[in-house]
């Protein structure tokens, strides 16, 4: 060591504290005053009760934060992804240390320190900069898909990943440079450094220099950190990465119930829904809290909208669009600088009715987001305000007002709900009671409307009957006082009808005294599941099945056509919305000699058939059907026969096969009729229902 | 601009099976659900987006009984500004002309720059405008499908041969009847119709409206109702059974067995 750099040595930063100090004044407080402009919306907000279950909410930070659960969904990005946040989680100690070592050169920070710290963190260094290299050659050479933008948002949010990634490639190389040329803190003589890291490179390459202009590097290089790092801090809340400050927040705030629908507003209970005045979201303050964080925190990265049904038939929805559209909303209406201001209704400003109607509920964009962020409460809470301002499109207002008159969205006839019972054969041998005037039954088989009166899905309804006779359950149905479970009524924001079907089905339920329900209806499951209350267990068939069939109440034999290729088609409310994935495989793979393959999409990713219940009615603008683009999965998985076990997805396959031209070449058959078909009975074998057996209804 | 919107409580066609009953004198009314009759439902929409346009107020009246407060309620609800129910034993069983002398004399209590109606009634026969428009000697126009407000006249448009449109121009004060689709009526929600349960629905009986008793009634009516029954099947008739796709096979076929399909 030469005698320039002792001087620096025993009498160091004396002169560049004050330097340091401002920058550190500067850059807390403007970072503070943005958070602060930022949280202002926040606070006036439509309330959201998050604070329940603390226990359940950090089990899921530490899996969807700090394990990054989701991201390997995605391979690469989401390695990559994996692999800045831990580098960023393992430098975020030497990156403060770096900051108070310049005010105070003594300090030792007291966790996540010493030499093996300082090594792993020469590594993260050197591991970070090199997947900013790659994240830069995605962004600016590949240009994956799902990073496109419609050119009215114009170039900035590129401009603006790239801006990001470049700061925090520089920040991690002047990290390492700091690294490089800083004196060890005991005994002199330069750190030791972790051998192959960035840190090294860049000693090897200023090693030769004297001392002093060494000492000059290492200055520079901490004023330049402070201030790549503030300026990091400050400029992220304008854009992407300011979900490196929200994500925490965000998923420890996260909606933990699956399946469910907020409450019009939180805190107000229902019997005083009458006395709010404006129901769901129709201004930006009218959002909750929790989803304008939502908005902060998207880092739009495209997932959800890479997975949406609606999206990829070219309906005017992406779920990623709907934020930011509404974060840009914010950015514009709680400036930073100037007053704020709330007086625009969204829909027909940023977003378009047809944008909020062609949601179909599916929850394939919740399902893939790293952040969780909610997308159907949003969509509810603006359908809800499109309603509350009786604006409802012209295809929707007939099954709205029939469900009201008729319990039924096609108008038909309440006696009329139980004709499926009374086809031909079936009356005779499997005869259903009916719950009322004393009948009674252990078992309520909940129908619901479309199963009640659709003629094609009648025969799900027959045959989970006979499923159910096979069992030995003792079972009945509500006949005529059963109305619609409500589920689509709910989902598309007609709230007030919504909690009248329920009230309605709720007490003909209870009436009954039944000991369970089940429902070969995945809408029904979900809406008797998660949006009534005080009800018996209720069940979807395919979990009644797969029980049975695994406590031998019944057998399945083997099946008679070798031709057919199975493919299982996950409904959304069965799978994603209530995590039934196993039992329906489960009982198809007991059917000796079926053969079943998978389709790319299928489990949590299954795709959607297009939306059922009242989305049946709705015409969405859109280039093509999401049915066939679901069919053409099938096909392209090598199935000729998709089993489903919805009558919706049933209803929605089968036109799908049609207006694919795939009749002949592929069929849809639900769940409850293949089982039917398969079940081991005394007495002849059961042919599956062709041409359908018909009720009365429609004749 | 003062408008008036002359509506009716029909049972809705889309939900319900219309058959006639055991006797055959009337359609089977026991599980019939009501609704407002959709022209009329066009109309009141036509009525609020003219006052939203250039000011004034909405009012909707009916003939009937209590039943019929729930129509006028849904209007209510859609925006109008006052509904009216003119009720009265005396009324019962008034034919056409009857309903129409009605709405006279309760027209000539107050002061309508407009008066509209649907065009018919689903169980009506298209005759209440025009003689309601006669009895106040206003002008008429029916089957009217769009409305433009120009200072003291209305340019009004019908649909003709070949989907072409005629347009006319009538004065103010005057009576059109509203055809489908000239618009789009808004959804009127259960919530909708509970936020307006308080509003008071005025009803005006015989000696409010200072009708002539002899004018109206069953013993006025000049056109009555006979019987009902269910035409026979004609010759070269041929009813399809059997399910939904039989059915629709069966129509392919024989639209394709005449040529029809290529």
């Amino acid at each position: 060591m030469d005698h320039s750099s002792a001087i620096f040595v025993t009498n160091p930063f004396l002169g560049d504290r004050a330097l340091f100090l401002s920058i550190h004044l500067l850059g807390t407080i403007c970072f503070l005053y943005v958070i602060s402009r930022r949280m202002q919306p926040l606070f006036r907000a439509e309330r959201d009760l998050r604070l329940d279950r603390p226990l359940t909410r950090l089990q899921m930070v530490g899996k969807y934060w700090l394990a990054q659960w989701r991201h390997p969904r995605y391979k690469l990005a989401g390695l990559l992804h994996i692999v800045i946040f831990a580098g960023f989680v393992l430098l975020a100690s030497r990156a403060f240390s770096l900051l108070i070592e310049t005010v105070s050169p003594n300090f030792q920070m007291p966790i996540l320190s010493g030499h093996i710290y300082d090594f792993l963190s020469d590594y993260a260094a050197t591991v970070v900069f090199g997947c900013m290299v790659v994240a830069m050659v995605r962004r600016v050479v590949l240009k994956p898909d799902r990073y496109k933008l419609p050119a009215e948002f114009g170039r900035w949010r590129y401009v603006d990943a790239v801006i990001l990634l470049a700061a925090i490639a520089v920040l991690m190389l002047v990290d390492s440079l700091v690294a490089a040329t800083a004196m060890a803190k005991e005994g002199g003589g330069v750190q030791p450094l972790a051998a192959y890291s960035l840190p090294q490179f860049l000693r090897l390459l200023i090693e030769s220099r004297p001392a002093f202009a060494r000492w000059n590097i290492n200055f520079a290089g901490s004023v330049l950190h402070a201030l790549t790092f503030y300026f990091l801090l400050c400029y992220r809340p304008f854009g992407i990465q300011f979900h490196v400050e929200t994500s925490l927040f965000n998923i420890y705030f996260a909606k933990l119930d699956r399946g469910t629908v907020k409450p019009v507003r939180w805190g107000i209970p229902e019997d005083k829904l009458d006395q709010v005045k404006s129901f769901g979201v129709k201004t930006f303050q009218d959002f909750t809290w929790k989803h304008m964080l939502d908005f902060y925190s998207c880092a739009d990265c495209g997932r959800c909208a890479d997975n949406c049904p609606a999206h990829a038939a070219g309906r005017p929805l992406a779920p990623r669009l709907l934020t930011i559209k509404a974060r840009d909303y914010a950015f514009r209406h709680y400036p930073v600088f100037g007053k704020c201001s709330n007086d625009h209704a969204l829909v027909g400003t940023i977003y378009s009715e047809d944008e909020i109607w062609s949601c179909t509920t599916c929850g394939a964009c919740e399902q893939e987001c790293p952040l969780l962020v909610e997308y159907i409460d949003k969509i509810v809470d603006l359908r809800r305000g499109l309603i509350d301002d009786a604006n409802v499109p012209q295809s929707l207002q007939k099954p709205l007002k029939a469900l009201e008159s008729r319990g039924n969205p096609y108008g038909k006839l309440e006696k009329k709900r139980s004709d499926w019972v009374k086809a031909g054969e079936f009356q005779q041998s499997c005869p259903v009671k009916i719950l009322k005037d004393g009948t009674r039954a252990e078992t309520l088989y909940f129908v619901d409307s479309t199963i009640s009166y659709d003629e094609r899905m009648q025969s799900i309804g027959r045959a989970s009957a006979r499923i159910l006779q096979a069992m030995g359950e003792d079972f009945g149905i509500l006949g005529a006082s059963e109305k619609d479970s409500g589920h689509e009524v709910r989902r598309f924001g007609e709230e007030t009808l919504f909690l009248a079907l329920r009230d309605h089905n709720t007490e003909a339920i209870h009436k009954t005294g039944v000991k369970r329900i089940v429902t070969s209806d995945p809408h029904a499951f979900n809406a008797l599941r998660h949006d009534y209350e005080g009800l018996p267990p209720v069940e979807h068939i395919t979990q009644c099945v797969a029980r049975a069939l695994s406590n031998g109440r019944i057998q399945l034999r083997p099946i008679a056509d070798d031709n057919s290729v199975y493919a299982y088609h996950d409904p959304c409310y069965l799978g994603r919305h209530n995590q039934v994935y196993e039992d329906p495989r489960a009982v198809l793979d007991a059917i000796p000699g079926l053969e079943r393959v998978e389709m790319k999409r299928a489990r949590d990713r299954s795709f959607c058939c297009g939306g059922g219940g009242l989305m049946l009615f709705y015409e969405p603008k859109e280039e093509q059907r999401i049915g066939v683009l679901r069919v053409r999965m099938a096909a392209e998985a090598g199935a000729n026969t998709i089993v489903t076990a919805c009558p919706f997805c049933l209803t929605n396959l089968e036109d799908a096969i049609k207006t694919a031209g795939l009749e002949g070449k592929m069929r849809a058959i639900d769940f409850a009729e293949l089982v039917d078909q398969q079940i081991v009975r005394k007495g002849p074998v059961r042919e599956l229902e062709t041409p359908y057996e018909t009720a009365s209804v429609g004749d | 601009m003062e408008i008036l919107v002359c509506v009716r409580r029909v049972p809705d066609t889309s939900e319900n099976e219309i058959e006639l009953d055991s006797e055959g004198n009337d359609i089977a009314r026991d599980e019939l659900v009501y609704s407002i009759n959709e022209p009329d439902n066009y109309a009141v929409e036509e009525a609020l987006q003219i006052r939203d346009r250039v000011g004034g107020n909405v009012t909707v009246v009916t003939v009937g009984g209590e039943d019929d407060e729930e129509v006028l309620r849904r209007e209510l609800a859609m925006g109008a500004n006052r509904a009216l129910l003119l009720s009265d034993d005396a009324f019962t069983e008034s034919d056409g002309r009857g309903i129409a002398t009605i709405l006279k004399d309760f027209v000539k209590r107050e002061k309508f720059d407009l008066i509209l109606t649907g065009v018919q009634a689903d169980d009506g026969a298209a005759q209440i405008g025009g003689m309601l428009a006669a009895m106040l000697d206003l002008p008429f126009a029916s089957l009217v499908n769009s409305i433009e407000v120009d200072g003291q006249k209305l340019k009004i448009s019908r649909e003709i041969e070949g989907g072409n449109r005629e347009v006319n121009e009538i004065d103010l004060p005057c009576v059109l009847s509203i055809q489908t689709g000239l618009n789009e009526p808004r959804y009127v929600g259960m919530r909708g119709i509970r936020q307006v349960a308080s509003i008071p629905i005025a009803t005006l009986g015989a000696s409010d409206l200072a009708v002539d008793q002899v004018s109206v009634g069953k013993a006025a009516a000049k056109v009555v109702r006979i019987d009902y029954f269910v035409p026979a099947q004609g010759q070269g008739a041929e009813i399809l059974r059997g399910s939904r796709e039989e059915k629709a096979e069966r129509v392919a076929e024989l639209i394709a067995a005449r040529g029809g399909l290529r």
